[in-house]
């Protein structure tokens, strides 16, 4: 090789690099862009009470993008973790205070409400997985099921109604801080820290991008394909977990009709917004948590600005097709 | 100039900043066929992409009948007649053989719907002139490389075009198909079609075409009558040097037998095979496309269900149920189908180039990837190959054929199997670097692997196999060793005509 053609090489590799780049940031670019243009808009959204209160919001369904993300990545999608979350709620609750009734010591039963939320998101996590790959449903019908499928089953349980818990401490422990932010957003970030390793990192990382740029080929590469997909929803699946334990302890009650309703909208929102490919293959995990927080700000801003919460659920829609068509302009 | 059907005048492209086609200059006359060749990443395949409307030029001049033309989309090019086979199938998996002929010129009938019966009957004769038994109606994903190649061929001619350009269609095509496509070139020429014949396989260049253009660099360098050319000359024209002996000289395999296959049948597709395979042998598979030889392999490795038979290796019995079984047991497959399912496209050269061998860089309890270490190989690879590509990190889509198809082969070989498989292993590889990896399979052989080699040339098999095993219809119809191994001999069990029918 002489050294122009290294040049030139080289040239094409900064040129593929930079775009890379500036993929990667432009969810980022956006959110600091909406920051400032809302620190115009009202004076109070730069308040640390305000940013504190938005990072809080955001990290319920954030915590769920998280996973979404990995389902996403494996070309999958899962619609069902708005209803997992009514579900895993209600029996945490319902497991604590039956705990309560027997023996009076609140923090086992938080330990053991914790326990019993990760396992039965979890389960319901498998659930969808064995239905996808075992029984070869596109996931797509396959979560729409179990969306209906939870949600009856949270209504049924607590009568439609709200389920109230008799632990204050796990009321007082959703709603804590520490270092001045709230236990979810440390969730939040400690969850995103450790999966962004994992997906860009680790062997499992990889296979998951394998899996969703190409199946066939994974499958030829000898990569366990179904045991690949059936982690990613099963993770997805513990982290609903975590999100309706820290849901649950903010109001120290769930009601089964109303909690996580429409999770499934902003999680796959906050994935798409943060750059990740609905067909597959690649993915971010902090481009999700930039999305999660986009769409916090967004609506944060549009309540200080006075409109109609009624209006905001157009506003998000018109973002999400907005990141998409971006999306496919770069391709 | 009156002759000339279709002329460039100095076409640049560039990706990016890298110049690829430097202002290239030719014609095409009418009604001849034309050959270009040229090594790996030359600027064959940007050419003829140019020409058929998929990228845009970045300078220059294109003349078709003396008109300057602007050609801006493959519509554009289908509508002046020029149509192309792609080197990489452009098909869609879930869809029907007939859709796919049909695909964005779908016949209709008089109320505006589809007319799926003329389409079906006209895919039925396209078909049969290739002399292929494909059904109209089978999914593209069930289908073979070769047969994928036969409906990309289809696709090209189902309608009247001017200039057909091919892209190596004869990559995974046995002698048998490429005479009846030649016959097939020879009779769309007879009524006036120009054609455009780009391909690795130098004798046939010589026995089709009228004319030859040597690419190099992306440079013209030659360009020459047919009669007034041999292979060998056109050989040294593309790689700029002589070249010495291509095949390796053969060193006798030991007794002892390292893998076997025992009456393996995956129902309705191959039955009741079986064979052995010698240390330090190199074991060929022969047969017509359809024969079954990609589907043996597949079955080996656990990817079609075996209903009966045994495996072995090193005398003890396998129950490989899936890929990675198949590789944790000492095997590897190197498959046909480069871009179905041998590389993930959008991957990098190192992240591809490890894609099986992965566990070896991530061997730690969090399985955290070495990545050095990954790249390191993926150098090792790109120098033992003389691969062309921008960086390790470009991705594969932005690679020749000829280069994707090495990084492939780095693919299969990193996993240090006992047993390779490799099917078509020099698809779509210039004369050199088909040298460079006959070389390197022979030195393989030398340190403990062993290697099923299937292909469709002929002379790969000769040159390179100790014993080939020759099927027909999903069954082994014999076992050539030695002087045995000749094409004639091959043919014969590979159709089973023997001399008397013939
Ligand atoms: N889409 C692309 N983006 C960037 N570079 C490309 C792209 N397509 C091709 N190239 C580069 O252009 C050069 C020419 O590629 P081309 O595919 O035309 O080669 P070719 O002569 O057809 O080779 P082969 O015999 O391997 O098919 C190569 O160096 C390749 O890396
Ligand atoms: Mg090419």
């Amino acid at each position: 090789m002489d050294a122009a053609e290294g040049e030139k090489n080289t040239n094409i590799f900064m040129r593929i690099l930079n775009a890379v780049n500036w993929q990667k940031n432009a969810s980022f670019i956006a959110l600091v862009f909406l920051v400032i243009l809302s620190s115009f808009l009202s004076p109070y959204f730069l308040k640390p009470q305000n940013l504190i209160n938005i990072m809080r919001q955001v990290s319920y369904t954030g915590i769920i993008a998280l996973g979404m993300t990995f389902v996403i990545v494996t070309a999958g999608i899962d619609l069902s973790v708005g209803s997992v979350v009514a579900f895993t709620g209600s029996v945490v609750i319902l497991t604590m205070n039956a705990y309560l009734n027997v023996y009076n010591n609140e923090v086992f039963a938080i330990v053991i409400g914790f326990l019993v939320g990760l396992g039965v998101g979890g389960l319901a996590g498998a659930f969808n997985a064995v239905m996808i790959t075992r029984g070869k449903i596109v996931p797509f019908i396959a979560t729409l099921g179990s969306m209906a499928i939870f949600r009856s089953l949270s209504l049924f349980i607590g009568n439609a109604g709200e389920i109230q818990s008799h632990n204050e401490l796990y009321g007082s422990f959703g709603m804590g801080s520490f270092l001045m932010i709230p236990v979810p957003v440390f969730f939040l970030l400690g969850l995103g820290f450790v999966l962004n390793l994992i997906l860009n990192n680790t062997r499992y990382g990889r296979y998951l991008s394998a899996v969703g740029s190409n199946q066939k080929v994974a499958l030829f590469s000898a990569i366990n394909v179904n045991k690949i997909k059936f982690i990613a929803y099963t993770l997805t699946g513990v982290l609903v977990g975590i999100s309706a334990i820290l849901l649950g302890s903010r109001f120290n009650a769930v009601s089964t009709s109303n909690m996580g309703l429409a999770f499934e909208l902003d999680a796959i929102a906050a994935v798409i917004i943060g750059g990740t490919v609905m067909a597959g293959g690649r993915g971010t995990i902090w481009g999700t948590i930039f999305g999660a927080l986009i769409l916090g700000v967004i609506n944060n801003m549009l309540n200080m600005v006075g409109v109609s919460p009624y209006l905001q659920g157009t506003v998000k829609g018109l973002v999400i097709i907005a990141a998409v068509y971006v999306q496919k302009q770069k391709q | 100039m009156n002759d000339e059907i279709l002329n460039v005048e100095n076409i640049c492209k560039s990706f990016s900043t890298v110049e690829v086609l430097h202002s290239i200059s030719f014609g095409i006359r009418r009604g001849e066929i034309l050959g270009i060749i040229g090594e790996n990443g030359a600027g064959k395949s940007t050419m003829m992409k140019i020409l058929s409307g998929v990228y845009e030029l970045s300078s220059g001049q294109i003349f078709f009948e003396g008109k300057p033309v602007q050609i801006d989309s493959p519509q554009d090019a289908k509508s002046m007649g020029i149509s192309i086979i792609p080197q990489e199938f452009n098909l869609i998996n879930d869809l029907s053989v007939y859709n796919n002929v049909f695909l964005g010129s779908e016949l209709l009938k008089k109320n505006g719907f589809l007319d799926k019966t003329a389409m079906k009957k006209r895919t039925r004769e396209l078909l049969s002139s290739l002399e292929v038994e494909i059904s109209p109606d089978a999914q593209i994903g069930d289908l073979s490389a070769a047969e994928k190649q036969m409906v990309e061929i289809s696709k090209a001619i189902a309608f009247k075009s001017r200039i057909l350009i091919m892209d190596e269609p004869t990559s995974v095509l046995t002698s048998h198909e490429i005479n009846i496509l030649f016959n097939l070139m020879r009779k769309l020429k007879e009524k006036g079609l120009t054609i455009v014949y780009i391909s690795h396989k130098l004798k046939e260049v010589k026995e089709i075409c009228d004319r030859v253009m040597v690419l190099r660099d992306g440079n013209f360098v030659l360009d020459e009558e047919i009669n007034k050319i041999s292979p060998e000359k056109m050989a040294q024209s593309m790689v700029g040097r002589e070249l010495s002996q291509i095949f390796p000289e053969k060193i006798k395999p030991e007794e002892k037998i390292v893998f076997e296959v025992k009456n393996i049948t995956v129902p309705d597709v191959i039955n009741n095979i079986s064979f052995n395979l010698k240390k330090g042998e190199i074991l060929g598979l022969g047969g017509l496309v359809g024969a079954g030889r990609t589907e043996v392999s597949e079955a080996i490795m656990g990817i079609r269900k075996i209903s009966e038979g045994e495996i072995y290796i090193n005398g003890k019995n396998l129950k490989i149920k899936n890929p990675e079984g198949a590789v944790k047991a000492g095997l590897s497959y190197l498959s046909e189908d480069r871009q179905g399912s041998g590389i993930i496209t959008s991957f990098s050269v190192a992240h591809n180039t490890t894609l099986v061998s992965l566990p070896a860089y991530s061997d730690n309890p969090a399985q955290w990837i070495d990545k050095p270490g990954e790249l390191e190989t993926a150098e090792k690879y790109k120098n033992l190959f003389n691969l062309k590509t921008a960086s390790l990190q470009t991705p594969l889509e932005f690679l020749s054929g000829g280069n994707q198809q090495k990084v492939s082969m780095s693919k299969s070989i990193d996993t240090k199997p006992q047993v390779l498989i490799v099917d078509e292993p020099t698809r779509g590889i210039d004369v050199s670097a088909k040298q460079e990896i006959y070389h390197f399979i022979h030195d393989l052989v030398q340190n403990n692997v062993s290697c099923i080699f299937i292909s469709s040339e002929m002379e790969e098999l000769i040159g390179m196999c100790h014993r080939v095993v020759v099927m027909k219809d999903g069954e082994v119809t014999g076992t050539l060793e030695d002087t045995k191994i000749t094409e004639e001999e091959i043919m014969l069990l590979a159709t089973g005509i023997t001399e008397e029918d013939a």
